[in-house]
């Protein structure tokens, strides 16, 4: 499984980096970044999918 | 002549008035009225105002910055006028901000608000919680707002903007002033300058003595700031420290408060957070959903239909997020509050480029607030529910909130 957050939807909520802080960073401005190239480890795919019924602005994706 | 300006609403499709007691007590049934029978309401009050209801209004207006402004965002009976700064400025940079200057004034404040800097504020903030929870003990009856919800927020901008806590009675006027008496101050009322001076001159106050003794806050921050390789306009830096002083404080106070006040009529919520911690991070999304404390506003910049809807140049337009946040064609249960709720796209902090730039500071300084309560009482309800009273205007929590201790 692979996360994506589309930073021309990223406004900043931060509801992924709180929910999954294993698979997402947020910047000085405090936009998502996915980490590991989005590469989600084993056992964690509960939290990508929490990471995307969470942002308001529909920014993150589960690309694979 | 005085003019009531509020007769009691008895037609909220075409004669809403979200100052009006019933909306101010429980505004709910009246949104979910609407969104059976006319999804976008009309009122002729405050000179043309208008009022989607659905979570699909509310976002795609909210993502609309062609058609609509943010020049003004509080729903008042006097528009902008000369004396305040144009589009696409406005008078408190960035939430009265439209592009392309929104993105540079907002890019300038979200560092300070980012989430690694607002966990920095974590201890000072539980701290607080304590010191004031210290404050209650031994007494049977407390205010959950007054004697505690309402000093987190105040001391934690006080702090961020390096003003005095010691103004805090000053910060509540100018924040009532703002969002409740001043929305009904005519255009033409010598009141709206004259404070409007007032507030000019406790900025200028402030400025000075940073400008004399400059600190590691906010104020000083912004006075050292660049736009462009300019320093901000005068008028940029008092928008800027008025936006963080009104929208930082009534909202988390707000937010607080009628978490506070759920919890104290559901002790069956109440007994699982403290069984299950590890659901407090949904609880407090969900408290945030359900009780969304802020409705914003546009004006319309051009003439645009939304749901069939006629708007016109300068109408008022309410975003009632809390309204969407109860929209059941979005929300599954939308209006029963579940505190493990998984899935939660909730809107109370906005959408779109005006997502409201504190969010990392409120949720935690709600959670913390939240959580300390919590472990000093457990058990706790309120004294009399006929005597808990809600805000009226844009920003809805609960300003009193008397409840009963266990000895």
């Amino acid at each position: 499984m692979r996360v994506h957050v589309d930073p021309d939807k990223c406004q900043g909520h931060n509801r992924c980096y709180a929910l999954a802080p294993e698979l997402f960073d947020v910047d000085d401005l405090g936009n998502a970044v996915e980490l590991n190239d989005g590469i989600v480890p084993e056992g964690l795919e509960h939290k990508a999918r929490l990471a995307v019924a969470n942002c308001p602005e529909y920014a993150i994706e589960i690309t694979e | 002549m005085t003019i009531d300006r509020h007769p009691p609403v008895t037609d909220w499709a075409t004669d809403f008035d979200h100052t009006d007691p019933v909306w101010v007590n429980n505004p709910f049934p009246i949104w979910e009225e609407l969104r059976e029978t006319c999804p976008v309401a009309h009122s002729n009050r405050y000179g043309g105002t208008w009022l989607p209801v659905t979570h699909e209004h509310v976002s795609s207006i909210a993502y609309d910055t062609e058609n609509f402004t943010s020049r003004a965002v509080v729903v008042s009976e006097a528009r902008p006028g000369p004396n305040d700064l144009p589009a696409p400025i406005g008078g408190a940079p960035p939430i009265t901000s439209d592009p392309p200057f929104h993105a540079m004034a907002r890019r300038l404040m979200l560092p300070a608000f980012a989430p690694k800097k607002v966990e920095a504020l974590e201890p000072f903030t539980r701290e607080l919680c304590n010191e004031l929870l210290d404050s209650l003990e031994g007494k049977e009856v407390v205010d959950a707002a007054v004697d505690y919800a309402q000093h987190i927020p105040l001391r934690v901008i006080a702090k961020m903007l390096g003003f005095p806590a010691s103004d805090a009675d000053y910060f509540r006027h100018v924040i009532h002033l703002i969002l409740e008496e001043g929305i009904n101050i005519a255009e033409e009322d010598d009141t709206r300058l004259v404070e409007g001076q007032n507030i000019d001159a406790y900025f200028d106050a402030q400025i000075a003595d940073h400008v004399e003794n400059p600190r590691d806050d906010l104020t000083t921050f912004l006075l050292n700031a660049e736009l462009d390789g300019n320093k901000l306009m005068h008028e940029h830096v008092r928008g800027t420290m008025l936006l963080i002083l009104v929208a930082g404080i009534d909202t988390t106070w707000s937010a607080i408060g009628s978490s506070l006040w759920h919890l104290a009529k559901n002790p069956a919520d109440r007994k699982r957070l403290a069984n299950e911690p590890e659901l407090m991070p949904f609880a407090i999304e969900e408290m945030l959903r359900a009780y969304a404390p802020v409705t914003m506003a546009r004006m319309v910049a051009k003439d645009v239909e939304v749901g069939g809807c006629p708007m016109k140049v300068d109408d008022w337009v309410l975003l009632p997020f809390p309204a969407a946040n109860r929209d059941p064609a979005f929300f599954d249960r939308a209006d029963e509050v579940l505190i493990d709720r998984e899935e939660n796209r909730h809107a109370a902090f906005g959408l779109g480029i005006h997502r409201c730039l504190g969010s990392n500071l409120a949720r935690m300084e709600l959670r913390v607030a939240v959580e300390e309560w919590l472990k000093r009482y457990p058990d706790y309800e309120l004294a009399d529910p006929s005597t808990v009273t809600w805000a009226a205007g844009q920003v809805r929590g609960p300003r009193s909130i008397p409840v009963r201790l266990p000895a």
